[in-house]
């Protein structure tokens, strides 16, 4: 059962049509990135928060249960709201080291 | 189709940007005060670039018939410094009288700390202090989602703010409903990269409704593109929407939200605003 059923005017065909080479070529893009950290010579990032983030955004892509970009933006985001007491650095880096940490609710 | 791009850095486009803008349809582009890519030296820097978005800004986009309007602060990047920031906030005042300047903006946090949090608030005040409308940075990345729940909550709380003149911008997925929910405008930025697609954009317009919803190119210095605004309704109309909501989406809620200011002269005529109400 998709989120916000029938709120898309196109059928689900003609979305192929569209844009089915297009996600096409973004599912290899990911598959190759990943063969190519199993490639690296420098196997180091087995720990990486980021990688970590990633591969379980992936699985999140394969569910049946639509809301997948929003379960995908929460794997992603430091759900911990608590404000930080001084700037640790300016910029962000796309998932959050913390964020693992509370997957059990944690908001704060 | 005309627009508004209702957040583009245009001090950090070139003259052929305002040029490729006007002639697919853009009539008006607002400016928000924001990170250079680098802190500023002094105080000193914020008033050179107050004064460069409303004098030299609006006439380079007045060659190419767009209005030209602009939103003052210092960014959230530079909010952990308090003593600039109370530099700063007290240069501001001076500009606000400029025919050009719609309010505050675009204040917000970056990595939700403390001094952002309090330097956000003091805009909030100056903001309150001189009847300016607010337009609001949320936050990158893994710091949206907290960011956005710690401006909204924070807003929420304090019965001065009437949420109808503040913009909560660059929504995604997972922080548009809270926005929308507290009464506030968003607005979705269209980056190549981060933020949001043109293509996500409008399936968040299918999921969530055109009301108090806008785009905007976003476009500066960055990866970015300053004819996002006229990709966004090539998506629409590839995805079979009809005009009347698209024009909505890119002039009529813009200009609705600008409009509570005296100084926003609206593109759109008296009746396309009824039709599109």
């Amino acid at each position: 059962m998709a989120t916000h059923a029938g709120t898309c005017p196109l059928s689900q065909t003609r979305l192929l049509d569209d844009s089915f080479m297009e996600h096409r070529a973004q599912v290899l893009a990911v598959a190759a990135f990943l063969d190519r950290l199993d490639r690296s010579r420098d196997q180091d990032a087995g720990g990486d928060f980021r990688l970590t983030a990633l591969r379980e955004a992936l699985h999140v892509l394969t569910e049946s249960e639509g809301g997948r970009v929003g379960r995908v933006q929460m794997l992603l985001s430091d759900r911990d709201v608590r404000l930080l007491e001084e700037r640790d650095r300016q910029n962000a880096l796309g998932a959050s080291g913390r964020a693992h940490d509370l997957q059990d609710g944690g908001e704060g | 189709m005309r627009y508004i791009d209702l957040h583009a850095h245009m001090i950090s486009r070139t003259t052929d940007d305002y040029h490729k803008m006007a002639l697919t349809g853009c009539v008006a582009v607002t400016e928000p005060a924001f990170w250079s890519g680098r802190d500023r030296l002094g105080a000193q820097a914020f008033a050179d670039y107050f004064d460069h978005i409303t004098t030299f800004e609006p006439a380079r986009a007045a060659q190419y018939g767009v209005a030209h309007y602009a939103w003052l602060c210092l960014n959230p990047k530079e909010g952990e410094d308090r003593e600039l920031a109370r530099q700063v906030l007290a240069l501001i005042p001076e500009f606000l009288s400029r025919p050009t300047v719609l309010g505050i903006g675009e204040i917000g946090l970056n990595r939700v700390t403390r001094n952002e949090l309090a330097t956000f608030l003091d805009h909030v005040e100056l903001a309150l202090e001189h009847d300016q409308m607010i337009h609001i940075h949320t936050p990158h990345l893994e710091d949206k989602y907290k960011g956005t729940r710690v401006i909204v909550e924070t807003l929420a709380k304090d019965g001065r703010i009437d949420p109808a003149r503040v913009m909560v911008d660059h929504a995604e997925e997972h922080t548009v409903e809270m926005i929308l929910d507290h009464g506030f405008w968003t607005g979705f930025t269209l980056y190549p990269r981060t933020k949001a697609s043109p293509a996500r954009a409008v399936d968040m317009i299918e999921m969530y409704g055109p009301e108090r919803l806008c785009v905007a190119s976003a476009c500066d210095w960055g990866p970015s593109d300053a004819l996002a605004v006229p990709e966004f309704v090539l998506e629409m109309r590839r995805r079979g929407h009809d005009e009347a909501l698209i024009y909505r989406v890119v002039l009529h809620n813009p200009a609705s939200f600008l409009g509570q200011s005296p100084k926003f002269v609206r593109p759109d005529a008296p009746r396309e605003r009824v039709a599109a109400d």
